[in-house]
């Protein structure tokens, strides 16, 4: 069983290759998107780090401000 | 209409989705998998060659569906002015970009086996590869220009141009002598010409790919948003 799914009757190669092609190509570009992602939102985390009191009162204000900070740990 | 879809209200929901999505997309794809590699069955003429059809064909229908998203989102962004319709533009080329690839190295390992050769000049290999290219064009303007209004209209034309592709890969097996068969699935009509244990694997890999694509247009729009945010902070 587990032979013939590995030769799929000569074309294993071919059929082997072209999910392999794909998974990969999806793996690369899901932590490629994710790596940006926390990238962007360690920046944020900084910038709104260095804010003085009064300015940092004024961006928490904003709801996307809040979400963003909260969610700079996790995806 | 539009005001409720604004980023700064949507941004809880686009924020923790993904989490779910990629779960979900995790779940579909092993199933998808299972059946596309184990359950279905050969082909009586193309043998188990048959089984790259369930990679290489959702990769080449969902390509081909977020080009047109693209070009209606630029057409959207002229005609309302609304700059969150760039913003999901440029959050779903990447996928998009990279199902093209997907659909033209899948459909060059499937092409050796079938047809004994890895690339032919033919009217659907070539026009799938323009799209690449339009992909790659629209991909490359958001990173050369740095003006917001130029680099809109800049996307928006390349997208608006690069659409006039679309109906010619779908119609090119009609129109020329291609390699490619004629299309097996119309979905304005039932009938088609695979058989139900093909079409189930073809449609749970399909459904794989669209959370697939799902999952990384939310992740991309996230990247999105918080830049903006990060130029507000800059601005304060």
């Amino acid at each position: 069983m587990i032979n013939e799914i590995i030769s799929m009757n000569g074309y294993g190669a071919y059929v082997w290759s072209a999910f392999s092609f794909t998974l990969m190509s999806f793996t690369t570009l899901y932590f490629a998107t994710k790596l940006q992602l926390s990238k962007e939102r360690k920046k944020f985390a900084i910038k709104f780090g260095s804010l003085d009191a009064e300015k940092a009162r004024a961006a928490r204000s904003q709801n996307i401000n809040k979400e963003i900070l909260s969610n700079t740990s996790n995806i | 209409m539009f005001k409720l879809f604004e980023p700064n209200k949507i941004f809880a929901i686009t924020s923790k989705a993904p989490k779910y999505i990629l779960f979900l997309f995790i779940v579909v794809l092993t199933i998808g998998l299972t059946e596309a590699l184990v359950l279905s069955p050969e082909d009586y003429k193309q043998s188990d060659a048959v089984r790259i059809m369930y990679v290489h064909v959702p990769a080449a229908w969902i390509s081909l569906g977020i080009f047109s998203s693209l070009a209606l989102l630029s057409i959207g962004s002229f005609v309302f002015k609304n700059k969150n319709f760039a913003l999901i533009a440029k959050s779903l080329a990447p996928s998009g970009f990279v199902f093209n690839i997907v659909a033209l190295v899948t459909g060059s390992i499937w092409g050796k086996p079938t047809w004994g050769t890895w690339w032919a000049w033919d009217a659907r290999i070539t026009s799938m590869l323009i799209l690449a290219l339009f992909y790659g064009m629209y991909l490359l303007a958001w990173r050369i220009y740095r003006e917001k209004e130029k680099v809109i209209k800049v996307t928006s034309l390349i997208a608006i141009l690069g659409v006039i592709n679309v109906p010619i890969i779908k119609f090119s097996v009609d129109w020329w002598n291609t390699l490619h068969q004629p299309a097996s699935i119309n979905i304005l009509s039932t009938n088609t010409a695979i058989h139900t244990s093909m079409l189930i694997p073809l449609g749970i890999m399909t459904a794989a790919f669209t959370l697939f694509s799902l999952l990384i247009f939310l992740m991309k729009y996230n990247t999105e948003l918080i830049k903006l945010k990060n130029k507000g902070l800059d601005r304060l």
